[in-house]
């Protein structure tokens, strides 16, 4: 026995109060999904990093600024501008338990007349590349030829047209996929159009050469390590190896910013959980009050016919509407503030921050809005069933 | 048709050498159809307690209360809850209003939670009988006592059960309304065989009384 109508009469003819359940439960959806669309976007730029940089160990020029040029190339997209010859790849390629070794070579391009963007332009061999040409078929089927670039996805030029880079006309055949890391500002060459750009750029006055004579130059050596050797012995081998080269296993170029995206993700997930059990709390309460608070008029449904359980089935549908309308509008507020601000967060947080694909982000919004209703809900039964065991003619008594 | 036997209501409370009391003691009354039965005594005598427990609203300490032969407090929570909605009407004392409902859908509302729309005809009749018709379209919150207890009159006489249990229906109105209010209560009774209970401190009550009972200390006797 009920009367279907009634929780939305109820909810609309008392706007005030509804208002302030709704906001409560508005404001832990929007926690809940804010924190967890940024503690996804954190993890998934970690692992789109991991991808990129998919090698056990990263050889780079001996100099003391190399290794943390490097960080800030890759996290931050700074140009960077380091050398070392071109002979430490095939020394490296000598080491006991190296399984491929890949070059890159590095060029920052000016900003001047010269060049159209001011852009990290990264040479590869795609003969021995592991790491980059995987990413770049994912956009391009076809090989890197002369004079042609892929270019990162935050770069403005798209494909088709040419980029002059030191007076160089190069042309754009692919925009690479999102990386949430520095890599988006970077532009990609094979290296037969590098020794170009290099030469070029060397006519205007930018200098890489290593010594007087014209030895090829690299910039790092990325290496994969063979199955059953120790990536840190390979490593200090390398390093006894090769002269005027510092090999470092990926893993800690990066742990500054795996633990503190740890950290910071850890943070996030720890404040939407406190707010998560704050706000059950407190609409727990909010929800007994307003229970509470309406005992008399329960216990007239109940004096007119109400059963007990349609009395707890009403109370459930106006705690699970008011959730359901909190939930999708902090749900809404905040995906209209998370996204806007992304780029402001991944400045903030100085880490690789990939927001995650719209299925994902879709099935954590249902997730939030379910979870809140499931929260409401709950918060409300035990009320609803203190409720329901209680004579109506000892409630009817109260506040008469 | 309604028949109390032997009702008790224990409450505990701190009285005197016992922790517990009695409210109501082995109470036993019967009301009939067509007869108006009126209730006395003195504030806290019990007769609100075992209007409840007649009503199916207060489950008895022991005693049974039985509709037509069948056990109230034997009946499952869907089946009581239908007998309330349809054979038994309460007007209970105290305000009985939904506040977010007007004075007309407040009296619609027994035929509303059966899932039927109600007859709004009749209701705006009840309603204009009790002379409130002009506050059909009034919140409830915004009504005198008096009004308020009116409306519960309306409620309980659209309904149409075949029991009408008044706890106090005078209690908040000025002689001319209480008049009204008696005499629709007995014409119920009267003209529509209704089996009526007054629960009154009103001396007038008791001019309208086929069956008198008093109620002292929790004890029930018939006066007349
Ligand atoms: N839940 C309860 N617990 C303890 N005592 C109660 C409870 N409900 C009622 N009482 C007591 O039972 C006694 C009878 O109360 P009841 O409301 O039935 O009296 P009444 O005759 O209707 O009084 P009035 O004329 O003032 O309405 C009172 O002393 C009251 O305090
Ligand atoms: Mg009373």
């Amino acid at each position: 026995m009920g009367a279907s109508h009634l929780p939305i009469k109820n909810l609309l003819r008392r706007p005030g109060r509804t208002a302030a359940l709704v906001l409560l439960t508005a404001f832990l959806a929007l926690s809940v999904f804010g924190g967890s669309v940024v503690v996804r976007s954190l993890q998934s730029g970690l692992d789109s990093l991991q991808a990129r940089l998919g090698a056990d160990i990263i050889v780079l020029p001996g100099s003391a600024r190399s290794k943390v040029d490097f960080q800030e190339l890759i996290l931050q997209g700074t140009a960077g501008a380091f050398y070392m010859s071109a002979d430490s790849l095939d020394r490296v390629k000598e080491v006991d338990g190296v399984a491929l070794a890949a070059p890159q070579t590095f060029l920052a391009s000016l900003k001047a007349d010269c060049c159209a963007v001011k852009v990290q332009v990264i040479g590869i061999d795609p003969e021995a590349d592991f790491t980059v040409r995987p990413w770049i078929g994912q956009s391009y089927a076809r090989e890197l030829g002369d004079m042609d670039l892929a270019v990162g996805c935050r770069v403005t030029a798209n494909v088709g047209e040419s980029l002059k880079i030191y007076d160089q006309n190069c042309h754009v055949v692919a925009k690479l996929a999102e990386t949430g890391t520095g890599l988006d500002t970077a532009v990609y060459c094979d290296m037969a159009t590098m020794e170009k750009l290099l030469a070029a750029a060397e006519k205007k006055g930018v200098t890489h050469k290593l010594t007087s004579d014209d030895a090829d130059v690299i910039s790092a050596v990325y290496v994969k390590v063979a199955d059953g050797f120790d990536p840190e012995a390979v490593a200090a081998k390398i390093n006894a190896h090769v002269r005027k080269a510092a090999a470092v296993r990926s893993r800690s170029l990066f742990t500054g910013a795996s633990d503190s995206l740890e950290g910071a993700s850890r943070t996030v997930a720890l404040l939407a959980g406190a707010v998560w059990v704050l706000a059950f709390v407190i609409l727990m309460i909010a929800f007994a009050m307003m229970i509470a608070e309406r005992r008399r008029e329960f216990a007239v449904l109940l004096l007119l016919g109400t059963s007990r359980g349609g009395l707890s089935r009403l109370i459930l549908a106006e705690t699970a509407l008011c959730s359901l309308v909190g939930g999708l509008l902090g749900v809404g507020v905040a995906a209209t503030a998370v996204f806007p601000f992304t780029a402001l967060i991944e400045s903030k947080l100085k880490l690789p921050y990939l927001t995650p694909d719209a299925g994902t982000v879709a099935a954590l919004a249902i997730g939030t809005v379910a979870a809140t209703v499931l929260v409401g809900t709950l918060a409300s039964a035990w009320a609803a069933w203190r409720l329901s065991r209680t004579d109506p003619g000892v409630t009817l008594r109260e506040g008469a | 048709m309604l028949k109390a036997e032997n009702v008790s209501m224990r409450y505990f409370r701190k009285t005197g050498e016992a922790n517990h009391f009695y409210a109501v003691r082995e109470a036993s009354l019967g009301l009939n159809a067509g007869e108006v039965a009126v209730l006395t005594g003195r504030s806290g005598s019990g007769k609100t307690t075992l209007l409840h427990m007649l009503s199916g609203l207060l489950t008895p300490t022991s005693g049974t209360v039985t509709l037509d032969g069948a056990d109230l407090y034997g009946l499952k929570d869907g089946a009581l809850s239908r007998l309330r909605n349809q054979r038994l009407s309460v007007i209970p004392q105290g305000r009985s209003a939904v506040d977010t409902l007007t004075v007309l859908e407040n009296v619609l509302l027994p035929a509303q939670l059966a899932g039927k729309p109600g007859d709004r005809a009749a209701a705006e009749r009840w309603l204009n009988t009790l002379g409130i018709l002009a506050l059909a379209d009034a919140r409830t919150g915004e009504l005198s006592g008096g009004e308020l207890r009116r409306m519960a009159i309306a409620r309980a006489l659209f309904q149409d059960a075949e029991v009408l249990l008044a706890d106090e229906p005078t209690g908040d109105l000025d002689d001319a309304n209480t008049a009204l209010a008696l005499s629709v209560l007995q014409s119920a009774a009267k003209e529509r065989g209704k089996a009526v209970l007054i629960v009154s401190h009103d001396s007038e009550a008791s001019r309208y009384a086929d069956a008198l009972y008093r109620m002292d200390g929790g004890t029930l006797e018939r006066v007349e």
